[in-house]
Formats: structure tokens, sequence, C-alpha cells
């Protein structure tokens, strides 16, 4: 029981070599930069001409100019539009933040790792893909995805999310949402890269002043392994409706079997327990 | 007022700092209501897709099977057949109403079988179906065999093979439950196993207080109060150890559910160890209880579970926290 190791847990930061893919090409993703980001919604558009994903509501929510109002089945970009009263040093003020969200095809990703039917699998891109044909429903990838991505669309029960464009991808294309958005706000490339730019991105805004510039899910030590889709914010995550700190929960696997093998044993004592002293009848 | 030329948070060179106001209402909490921020107040996680009555009543099924299974083996060994037949049928039905529950859940059988075509050690679910694909048909000779007399040995291997496998398919229902993001149960993956079966034990023991004449119901009256106290205990433990998450268990249909469950818990133990001794009504009403009280502690950790996804204070906050006391150590 001590010596169970995880899938999960291997060290490097390359999941399709992780997974078993010999010779795979690199790890490739995406750099969403959210400083530039104008809220075209083109990525939202582009995204559903090319998957074909379903319409998912066309009306105003009341909450802002944001309509889509989060990812889910049927939305796999969304832009969130941040429009907040805000306290300048100067005097009142008022924000917009804008920011396109996606699945972040995490390093170790918690609905890959919980998938019972392997519905799920790692693409050699090392992004996490759902295939329509084989995923039963089950709905387990929902609650086990710790920034709230994937979900089961009504119309077919299926789990669906974000594939990254495999099919575009696999024939040398970028992604739909990245072709399509006008700022260069969502990039797309080989993973490294993309980290290294991001990087003198952060660099060159704090330097400008933008202290408040920062990258979230680029590094590999944090609970997820880093994501494949990352993202500078100008504010704390949770203002785009993002977790602090996700982690994934397959890390805990072992010590939750211990536990379980532990009450298990509990179950067995306490039942044999029981049975001694005096027959009653 | 409009955004000036430069958006509020891109304000760097001329030196405005923009500060956010708490921008977003969070809803009106009574106490130890943390600072956070969210967008819209609008949920970080999906909630569970899963039907309450299915998965939870799923969840209270599977345990009721495993722990009856085992009781059933001491039961046999003891010579209690009343104890043992009771037991063993109890098993299978329960076992056989939480497989339509969780095919009910998936939409139609072939969904079931799907699951059979991978072994997923990193995925509960998968184990759990491989577990369920040999325990279910062991209950089920276990049960025939006891109720037709036909195959005696080969219904006592399977006996003892439901035994064997009972106590697992009374625990991994709370891995499965631990292994998601959702706080009020991942938070809890130290005590929520114990939570699972001693409700499990309490379930067995009240299908054996309902259906057992008195004189073969002893073990199960002594389960009835090791599994209460079990319970009562794990519970305790696991929400004192939670921190703000643990609102989530106090409050709304959770709250109620549970603290309806605590009650039923204690009530049937002591009046199935006193007079659940002499009297069988008494016996069969403090049986009752148990069972009650067993399915109560599901769907209110189902229901815990929902709340905290729902309300994005319970991701933020905890997560937050986290990260500020793991910074200085870094």
């Amino acid at each position: 029981m001590s010596d169970f190791t995880l899938p999960v847990h291997h060290d490097g930061a390359d999941p399709a070599r992780d997974t078993g893919y010999v010779d795979p090409p690199p790890r490739m993703g995406f750099f969403t930069d959210t400083s530039i980001c104008i809220g075209c919604k083109a990525c939202e558009v582009a995204c559903k001409e090319w998957n074909e994903v379903p319409e998912d509501g066309l009306e105003w929510t009341g909450m802002s100019f944001d309509n889509t109002q989060g990812l889910s089945a049927d939305s796999w970009r969304h832009v969130a539009f941040i429009e907040q009263p805000a306290v300048a040093e100067d005097g009142k003020d008022f924000r917009w933040l804008m920011a396109s969200d996606v699945c972040k095809h995490c390093t170790h990703a918690a609905c890959l790792d919980v998938c019972p039917t392997g519905a799920l699998f790692r693409t050699e891109f090392g992004t996490v893909v759902v295939q329509d044909d084989v995923c039963n429903g089950c709905g387990y990838c929902v609650p086990a995805c710790p920034y709230g991505v994937v979900a089961i669309r009504e119309s077919d029960g299926g789990a669906h999310k974000c594939t990254l464009c495999y099919d575009r991808l696999e024939v040398g294309q970028e992604p739909a949402c990245a072709k399509a958005c006008p700022t260069d706000s969502i990039q797309f490339g080989e993973l490294e890269t993309l980290r290294a730019r991001a990087g003198e991105r952060v660099e060159a805004l704090h330097a400008a002043g933008v202290e408040e510039a920062q990258l979230y899910g680029h590094d590999p030590e944090d609970g997820v392994g880093g994501d494949g889709a990352f993202f500078l914010l100008l504010d704390e995550p949770e203002v785009y409706g993002l977790p602090p700190d996700p982690v994934v929960t397959t890390r805990d696997l072992a010590s939750m079997w211990r536990h379980a093998g532990a009450a298990a044993g509990a179950l067995v004592l306490v039942v044999g327990a029981s049975f001694l002293g005096g027959r009653s009848r | 007022m409009a955004p000036r030329g430069r958006g509020g948070g891109r304000a760097g060179p001329r030196g405005r700092r923009v500060v956010p106001r708490r921008a977003v209402p969070v809803s009106p909490r009574r106490r130890r209501e943390p600072e956070f921020i969210s967008y819209y107040g609008r949920p970080i996680l999906n909630e569970p897709v899963w039907a309450a009555t299915d998965i939870a009543g799923y969840f209270f099924l599977g345990g009721m099977a495993g722990a009856s299974s085992l009781l059933a083996a001491g039961a046999e060994l003891t010579d209690r057949p009343a104890l043992a037949r009771a037991s063993k049928v109890g098993a299978l039905g329960a076992i056989s109403l939480s497989l339509v529950a969780l095919v009910h859940d998936l939409g139609r059988p072939a969904r079931f079988l799907n699951m059979l075509r991978v072994f997923k050690p990193t995925s509960p679910m998968s184990v759990g179906v491989w577990v369920l694909g040999a325990y279910a048909p062991a209950a089920g000779i276990a049960a025939a065999s006891d109720l037709t007399g036909i195959a005696r040995p080969a219904g006592r291997a399977a006996a003892a093979g439901a035994a064997a496998l009972g106590p697992v398919v009374a625990s991994y229902t709370s891995v499965l439950m631990c292994n998601t993001a959702i706080p009020a149960w991942h938070e809890g993956y130290r005590e929520m196993p114990f939570v699972f079966v001693a409700s499990a034990a309490s379930a067995a023991a009240g299908l054996a207080l309902v259906a057992v004449p008195c004189d073969q119901a002893g073990p199960a009256r002594t389960l009835a109060v090791a599994g209460a106290v079990g319970e009562l205990a794990a519970s305790h433990r696991l929400t004192s150890r939670l921190g703000l998450v643990a609102d989530t268990y106090d409050t709304g249909r959770a709250g109620t559910l549970i603290k309806a469950a605590k009650v039923m818990t204690a009530a049937g133990a002591v009046l199935g160890a006193t007079a659940g001794r002499r009297t069988r009504p008494a016996s069969m009403v403090a049986g009752a209880a148990l069972l009650a009280a067993s399915a109560c502690t599901r769907f209110g950790i189902f229901a815990a579970g929902v709340a905290s996804a729902r309300d994005p204070k319970y991701v933020v906050a905890p997560q937050r926290e986290r990260r500020a006391s793991a910074t200085p150590a870094a």
C-alpha cells in the first residue's frame, strides 16, 4: 500500500511523454494576455463556429455586458467583463477588465484522472480532449475539475470542453480562437516559448508601472503542475472567477485510499467485536 | 462614469494605483464572514451533475449492503440463521437497488457496461465498478443459496467473498466523493471514510433490528451502538477540522439533514440497546430510525458538497488562506 504510486506524479512537465508517447511533438498551449483583450468575443464565436458548439442562450443576464457568464459544455471560451467601481488614489474611477477564459489543459488533469471510461485522454501535444463517442456521461469529471471547466451538455448527456482544436493542431493549424483574436491577446504556440514570452511581457508591464500584472497558471510547481493554458492577469485570479490555488485532488488519492483502508479495517474489527461476548439468545 | 483612456487596471504610468472595492455583494451569512472577491458572485466550480436521489441513495444502499454482508458472515459463523438470512437478502436487495440508481443516473445500462472497457486506478469510480462487478454476484449467490437451500457450499463461499468485499464496497464511495474539487468533500477526505463506514454499520444494524427476532439480533444491537458512536465522533472531527467550509454542513438543507441524522442515530442506538432487547416493536422502531439516519447522513453530505461548490466563498477564502500560510515557509 505504501508503495502505491500514481501515474499523475511524474516529475517532468511533459505530460505527453509521461502518458507514454514515445517521441511527441513539443507541448502546445495558450498564453492569454488579458492586458490587451478588447472583449470583442471573436474567440467565443470562432470556437463555436469551428467546433460546431451549440448555442447556449442569447439573453442578457443583467449582471454586466457579459452575456455568456462562464465556461460550460457549450461555451469553450468565455470572455469575462469585469465592470467595477474602483477607488483610485486620485479619486473615484471605474475599471473594466476583460479576459478570455478557457480550459487550462492541466499538466496533472483531474478530469482525465477520474474518468472511468478513458473518454478523456492526453494528446501528443500534451492537451486534454474528451472523446464524445466514448464518454458515458457519468459526470465525474465535472466536480473533479478545480477550475469548473468541464460540464455535461444536456442535449447529448456527454461531457464537453475545449479540445485546444485538436483537429486543427494535427494539420499544423492554430486553434480557431487564437486565429480569430484581433489583438493577439490569445497566443498559441510551444508552451516553453509562450512561458518565456509571458515572462518578458510581465517584466515590461512592471517596468511601465503596471505593478498588478501577474501570471496565472504558468508555474509547473503549482497544484496542477502548471497549465497548458495560462494567463496574464491585471488583478487577483478570483476577480476573474478563477480559483486562487487550484489543486489536482488525485495527488491525495493514495492517502485517501489509506484512510479508506483504515476505515474498512475498523469496520471489520467492529463487526467482529459485535459477535464477541455471550450469546444473547 | 466611463473608463478613461487608460482602463482602471492599467493606470500605472501616471502612478495611479487602482484598488478594487469589494465589487461583488456576497450573500449575507451569519458568522466568520471572510473577505473575498469573486466574479459577480458566480460559482468557480461546477457543482456535481449527479441527482441526489440516485447518487446519495447509491452511497446509502451500497454502504448498507457492504456492512450487511459482513454482519451475515458473523451470523453464519455464530449460528444465527435468521440474522444471516436477513443480512444476505438485505445486501442483495440494497446492492441491486444501488445499481439501478447508478444506471438511472447514467441514463441507460450500456453506459454502465462502457465503464468496464478500462480499469483506471486513478479513478475511484472505475475501481468501484470492478469491485461491484465482483461483489454483486457474490451477494446474489449468497442470498439465493440461503433462501433456496440449493448449493450450500457455493453459497457459503459466495457469502465469504461478499464479506471480504463488503468493507471495500462500504468505504470506496467516500474516496469517490473526496477525490473531487468540491471543498466540503475533498477537505474532509481523512474523516469521510470513517463517517461512511460508521453510517454503513448503522444501516446494516438497523436493517437487522427491523428484520430479525430479538433473540438473534444481539450483535446488531452492539453494532448499532458502535456505528452510532463512530459516526457521531467522525462527523464531529470532520466539521471541527474544516474551518469555514464546515458551515456547509451546519446550514441549509445539509444542516437540517445532518442534524436529523444525528438525533436519529443516537435515538436509534439507545432504543435498540435498551427496549429493543426485549420487544420486537421497539427493536423495529430503533432499526427504522438507524436506516433513516444513515440515509440522512449521505444526503446531508451530498447537499453540503453542492452548497460548497455553489458559493465561491468556499473556494476562494480557504485557497487564499492556504496560499498565505504557504508563502512565508517557501
